[in-house]
């Protein structure tokens, strides 16, 4: 493909979709490296229920891409033996939700194996999963659980917020050489944003200033990177200047990016569409407030999901899940305004 | 399958540096000398050494929280193992692991593991990965009566089937899932019943035999390096110590009758006992294998308890195998470059 590229002039401004930019990823890994092979729900014939596998099983055949049981705890298993022993697995759980069905397996095996035997263990596994509410699927398909894991020492936690990212990101986190957590987000699928053809990685742990401003900094995760940019160009309207960061690799967290905002700024939010209570933005919020004291003129605010499961109903749902308005009117609290 | 002259001596001795190794640490942990706890293999010699002489070094198994006889049996390292347990820098996991995590990668021996039927899922992916390269290697996961209850082993199972895997299921039924009895803890005798609900064959074997185990192992090894899939080997074997160390908590769940039964049907006695009717080793020649695994062990010790203790400053290491380090020169390096895209 690349060659192809090569000999034509490449289109300078590419389009893709998330939900397209995500098979192409595993697609040049796989072509790079015999090593890494692909399993998970569904994946393979049907090319997963959201399309992000399509095409995978034509191509690599059924030895790579594999159709597993609905047996989330064999799939976990089945990396974490194979990388082991030297291979580079992409396993998809599906929806999110379901790593309740795995935990042991990613956060007792996965997550551990390489400090329990004293570092010999390479683990080079890329677990994908989608997350977010938004599709009225209710409460054990919407959920965005990323603290659970960003708890657990062992892991890396990625969640990007546009096709480009997420195609580099996934690049970068099946070419590294520990386990990472992928968190797709089912509302950013149908996203689209230039992508290059060639494989890039782009690097785990640094953030992206997805918006420069000057008056706030909104430190947004997945979807709400969206609506944060959203909440920006409406706020532009009353004079105010936001800079919006998506930190991209949740685990670990790129707080010196954001110190140097926040430096800037002197006033902080913490969005994400996970529950408030827990959440990663508590932790962010704390090491903000901790390194970055006294360049803040107010406290550190947050805005995340209300402490309930994602309600079924419509009108319910959309009142749960935090968006461009809600930011605009906390930004404004904060400005005092 | 009959095992040779040279097979028989080698069942022998690995049994018996086994048993040495667990008596050994289990007066250790006694004495307060190991930290933690112990899960101690005495009485189920049998089964490890009657499965691991089909190994070879490239092979994988996976272990169980009793591992210790898992990893004597696929030939691991006295000094590094009591060194593990000592939680000293020149253990098998640098003192991070302990006990429950005793692993040699280099041996393809994947770790004890402190979750009941964690490793179960694990070794799949081994035997798996065994598969994608085209070798003939085989994974052989060790788990108990009490982890055949667990989703872990069904998932794994089924999975295994459905995929025709390398990978070999050694049950070691004890009768005791930690402090409760088998017939208290599932409705079924045989664990290898449960083979045919996945399509695999099961077989109920004597763990105290171990030329039952070599003979049973044997088979079902073979039949996986085959490329013909998985199976069962269910031993119906017995700890002799406790749960956990080597008195446990004194808190009656077994009979002691039931003990002494077991211990009456000591594997080691009996190999020592038909290796002297077949002429192969008297008396005097299973003494010397014992006299010299208790020498090596001796010197495995004395090296444990002069080795030093983790540096404090390894306590976050090993987390990755590419840390991110925020703030780092890397970092920042990194940074810079995406600023500048």
């Amino acid at each position: 493909m690349t060659t192809t590229a090569e000999a034509e002039a490449p289109p300078a401004e590419r389009k893709l979709a998330f939900v397209q930019a995500i098979p192409e990823a595993i697609r040049q890994c796989m072509q790079a490296d015999p090593d890494v092979f692909l399993a998970g729900e569904d994946v393979a014939v049907f090319g997963s229920v959201f399309g992000t596998t399509r095409g995978l099983l034509e191509e690599f055949g059924p030895e790579r891409v594999l159709d597993t049981p609905i047996s989330e705890i064999a799939i976990i298993g089945l990396a974490t033996g194979a990388a082991a022993v030297g291979l580079r697995p992409i396993v998809d759980i599906m929806f999110m939700d379901f790593i309740g069905c795995c935990m042991d397996q990613l956060i007792n095996q996965l997550a551990k194996m390489k400090y329990m035997f004293g570092g010999k263990a390479r683990l080079p596994v890329t677990v994908r999963m989608a997350a977010g509410a938004g599709s009225n699927l209710a409460a054990q398909h919407s959920q965005s659980l990323e603290a659970l894991l960003c708890h657990i020492p062992g892991l890396k936690v990625v969640m990007p917020s546009s096709a480009y990212d997420a195609k580099g990101l996934l690049i970068a986190a099946i070419r590294d050489d520990d386990p990472v957590i992928f968190i797709e987000n089912k509302f950013l699928l149908g996203a689209t944003s230039t992508v290059p053809e060639e494989p890039y990685a782009l690097p785990l742990g640094v953030a992206k200033i997805a918006r420069a401003g000057t008056d706030v900094t909104v430190v947004a995760t997945g979807r709400m990177v969206t609506e944060a940019v959203g909440a920006a160009a409406t706020l532009d309207g009353e004079g105010i200047s936001l800079e919006v960061i998506d930190p991209r690799t949740l685990q670990p967290f790129d707080l010196p990016t954001v110190l140097e905002s926040v430096a800037k700024t002197h006033r902080a939010l913490v969005v994400h569409e996970s529950v408030r209570f827990g959440g990663v933005g508590a932790e962010y919020a704390a090491e903000i407030a901790e390194h970055g004291f006294d360049d803040l003129d107010a406290p550190v605010a947050r805005i995340g999901a209300p402490f309930a499961p994602v309600p079924f109903s419509p009108v319910l749902e959309q009142a749960y899940v935090p968006d461009a308005a809600r930011i605009a009117a906390e930004v404004r609290a904060l400005l005092g305004r | 399958m009959e095992p040779t002259r040279e097979q028989l001596l080698d069942l022998h001795r690995r049994m018996v540096r086994i048993r040495h190794f667990e008596e050994e640490a289990g007066k250790l942990i006694e004495t307060g000398k190991i930290p933690g706890a112990l899960h101690l293999y005495v009485g189920e010699e049998a089964v490890a050494a009657g499965v691991m002489v089909h190994l070879d070094d490239s092979d994988q198994i996976t272990s169980t929280h009793r591992g210790h006889g898992h990893l004597v049996a696929k030939g691991g390292d006295f000094k590094r193992m009591y060194a593990e347990l000592f939680g000293r820098s020149t253990g098998y996991c640098k003192g991070k692991g302990g006990s429950m995590h005793v692993s040699d990668l280099e041996l393809g021996m994947l770790g004890a593991n402190g979750i009941v039927a964690g490793s179960i899922p694990i070794a799949v992916g081994a035997a798996f990965a065994n598969r994608y390269r085209g070798n003939d290697r085989v994974t052989v996961c060790f788990f108990g009566d009490g982890a055949s209850n667990e989703g872990a082993f069904h998932e794994a199972a089924n999975m295994a089937a459905l995929y025709r895997l390398p990978v070999v299921f050694v049950c070691e039924n004890n009768r005791y899932g930690e402090y409760t009895a088998q017939h208290r803890h599932q409705a079924i005798t045989d664990v290898a019943d449960r083979a045919a609900g996945y399509g695999m064959p099961g077989v109920v074997t004597d763990g105290m035999d171990v030329l039952a185990v070599f003979e049973a192992a044997g088979q079902a090894i073979a039949r996986a390096r085959r490329g013909e899939g998985p199976s069962i080997v269910e031993c119906k074997t017995y700890r002799f110590y406790d749960h956990v160390g080597v008195t446990g908590m004194r808190i009656p769940y077994r009979e002691q009758s039931e003990v002494d039964e077991w211990r009456g049907r000591d594997a080691i006695a009996a190999i020592e006992l038909h290796l002297a009717e077949q002429g192969i080793l008297g008396p005097d020649g299973a003494a010397a294998v014992h006299a010299e695994v208790l020498d090596e062990i001796a010197a495995a010790i004395a090296f444990a308890d002069a080795s030093p203790l983790p540096s404090l400053d390894s306590l976050t290491d090993d987390v990755y195998t590419n840390p991110i380090v925020i703030g780092s020169a890397d970092h920042t390096r990194l940074r810079a470059e995406e600023a500048r895209r």
